[in-house]
């Protein structure tokens, strides 16, 4: 506000553009490029950026996964012979080791999606939707549920591989010490049950996002539509299904879709709990990539999987947006 | 939320009112509302806080209760974890690597998503679509997509000029940028779009160039959103494990990779572990805190419209 003031303040407005005029004219450039250029002007900073950030390295990546480009050859990889579709051909080929791996870490990946996905999703809704209207301690509450998603994730996921820890760890203690529920302690970092433990954590971890994003979205929701259904008589929990739900809807299809993105790709988690190695329970498609990338230093294999993952996350990507538009093309 | 607290909770009982009961106003939901609500919070404060407690317990621990059975509280309150993690790992070094990479890589990319937003919130030029669209997308690339690359031309570049990138400080606030710098630019536009246009326009005809408008008007009027998107960047680089797992060496680790020097070979020191997370969190988490409604408001102005 304080700028809108200096012009009053200031001498008078006409004088000031005098000077730019004729220094403007000195170094003709026709005012038209010059208004037309300024966007890319402001721009250019971070258009090299991009270039050097990420299409650069994109294009390397695609490069890449045509190369045999194996430990040899990491350190002079334009050297590296070409291998046509060799790559892709051994990651597709669900009958040899490395398909067949391929192939079970990117359905552990797509379980592992969906189930994290839904259950953040649905403690978002709840939670947000339970905490709408005001009471005492909602503020508390609030900050509590928004600090998983504000600690640092190795500092949570830490923390938690303590708690799974099969010997000193509190879910133990509790599972198997306090309630007896099972005869030995179990395991949680290794064998089946690490791909439950990772769904846990992943919820933990993302559930409060879902909770930002509802909470704010019940906000724009106007009240008077409350007031006109408790004047017709609807109780809360029919405001809470015929208002509340149906208004959320357009938040909730970009909501899961940015959800699904980072669950597919998350790399800290399963890194944080388990290591370079996965368990085949629980290993994610990230992990993998990484794991036949810097484990075994096949780069080359390592970037045909990247391409085919970012082939995979484009094609998803556009069929929920096509299937979401047209659905909200039939409401209006 | 004030105006419905204020409301009177009933009109006088004419017939439409005792149709619906009293109990009906916001101010005062049914029991069944009010019990779900005190359980399903209460079970996800418990879920929510328990990590947290272990945390901050176990930070408070001698050794011996961390590598025994579980224990819910300390047999004796100590603060020694909290002298010990300074010496059993250089985790000083390791904070101001953490402050110096996820600082630098949130000033750069804010200073440039600043100048960038700008242009794609105040001008229509050709090729505005074309970027707006590219930087959305590479927020959806996971960053395995990136690291492969980005590893092998640091490397390359080290071999050919002898200029050591990768390992450096610099290369990893390089590889920060990546997913700061993005999500900066996009939210910035969400922000400088709520800004009326009125508003610069007017600087404009006072006599200010674009910069002028830009650094008098607009970035005055945006500082919730800077500062949300600035707080958002740190955070998500403070974090960060992917890149710094593969790109840092041993002066140059970060935080998140630093921590996993307190486990030895025959014993993982619990108590240090969570006194140097709880250590490595304070600083996000009393950010995020104190910013919260900025944060929200500004995550929210991108995401939810």
């Amino acid at each position: 506000m304080t700028t809108l003031d200096t012009p009053r303040a200031g001498s008078p407005a006409p004088p000031p553009p005098e000077p730019p005029r004729t220094r403007r004219a000195r170094l003709r450039v026709p005012a038209r490029v010059r208004r037309a250029g300024l966007p890319y002007l402001l721009l250019l900073p971070a258009l090299l950026l991009e270039l050097l950030i990420h299409l650069v390295p994109m294009g390397v990546g695609i490069v890449m996964s045509f190369k045999e480009l194996t430990q040899q050859y990491i350190r002079t990889w334009g050297d590296a012979p070409w291998s046509g579709l060799d790559n892709f051909r051994v990651a597709v080929d669900f009958d040899a080791p490395v398909g067949e791996a391929l192939l079970r870490s990117f359905g552990v990946t797509c379980a592992f999606t969906v189930l994290a996905v839904g259950l953040a999703w649905l403690l978002g809704v709840t939670a947000a939707v339970l905490m709408q209207e005001n009471f005492r301690g909602r503020g508390l509450l609030r900050a509590l549920f928004l600090t998983p998603y504000a600690l640092p994730v190795y500092a949570a996921v830490i923390t938690w591989s303590f708690m799974l820890q099969r010997d000193n760890g509190l879910v133990n203690h509790v599972v198997h010490e306090q309630l007896g529920l099972t005869d030995s302690p179990p395991f949680w970092l290794i064998g089946d049950n690490s791909f439950f433990a990772l769904v846990v954590v992943a919820v933990w971890r993302t559930w409060p996002f879902a909770f930002l994003i509802l909470m704010a979205a019940l906000q724009n929701i106007p009240r008077e539509l409350y007031e006109a259904a408790q004047v017709d008589g609807a109780g809360i929990w029919q405001q809470v299904r015929r208002i509340t739900l149906p208004s959320l809807r357009p938040v909730n299809q970009v909501l899961v879709l940015v959800l699904f993105l980072w669950t597919f790709n998350d790399f800290n988690v399963p890194y944080l709990l388990f290591g370079k190695a996965a368990p085949e329970s629980a290993d994610l498609i990230s992990i993998h990539i990484y794991q036949s990338s810097f484990v075994t230093w096949d780069f080359g294999a390592g970037s045909a999987m990247s391409v085919l993952l970012l082939l995979f996350l484009l094609l998803v990507t556009a069929v929920y947006l096509l299937v979401t538009s047209r659905g909200r093309k039939h409401d209006g | 939320m004030a105006d419905t607290a204020t409301r009177p909770a009933a009109p006088a009982p004419t017939p439409a009112a005792v149709r619906a009961p009293v109990r009906r106003s916001p101010t005062a939901p049914p029991r069944s509302f009010v019990w779900t609500r005190r359980i399903v919070l209460s079970l996800l404060g418990v879920f929510t806080a328990t990590p947290v407690y272990v945390m901050l317990s176990s930070s408070l621990k001698p050794l011996d209760d961390v590598t025994g059975s579980f224990r819910w509280f300390p047999s004796n309150l100590t603060v020694q974890p909290y002298i010990d993690i300074w010496d059993t790992v250089p985790l000083a070094r390791y904070f101001l690597n953490s402050l110096i990479v996820a600082g630098a890589a949130t000033v750069c990319s804010v200073v440039i998503a600043v100048f960038a937003a700008y242009a794609v919130s105040r001008y229509r030029f050709r090729g505005r679509r074309v970027f707006t669209v590219t930087i959305l997308s590479t927020q959806m690339f996971p960053g395995i997509l990136f690291l492969l690359p980005l590893f092998l031309i640091f490397v390359n570049i080290g071999n050919t000029t002898g200029i050591a990138l990768y390992g450096s400080r610099g290369a990893l606030i390089l590889t920060y940028l990546t997913f700061t710098l993005p999500f900066s630019v996009w939210m910035l536009i969400g922000y400088f779009d709520s800004i009326p246009k009125d508003l610069d326009e007017a600087a404009l005809v006072d006599g200010c160039g674009p910069l002028g408008a830009l650094f008098r008007v607009v970035v005055p009027a945006a500082i919730p959103g800077i500062v949300a998107v600035a707080v958002y960047s740190f955070m998500t680089a403070w974090g960060e494990v992917l890149f710094a797992s593969v790109m840092t060496n041993g002066t140059t680790r970060t935080l998140a990779i630093g921590l996993q020097g307190y486990a030895t070979q025959t014993q993982v020191y619990w108590n240090q572990v969570m006194a140097a997370s709880l250590v490595a969190s304070v600083p996000v988490v009393a950010g995020f805190l104190l910013l919260q409604r900025y944060l929200v408001a500004g995550l929210t102005a991108g995401a939810v419209k």
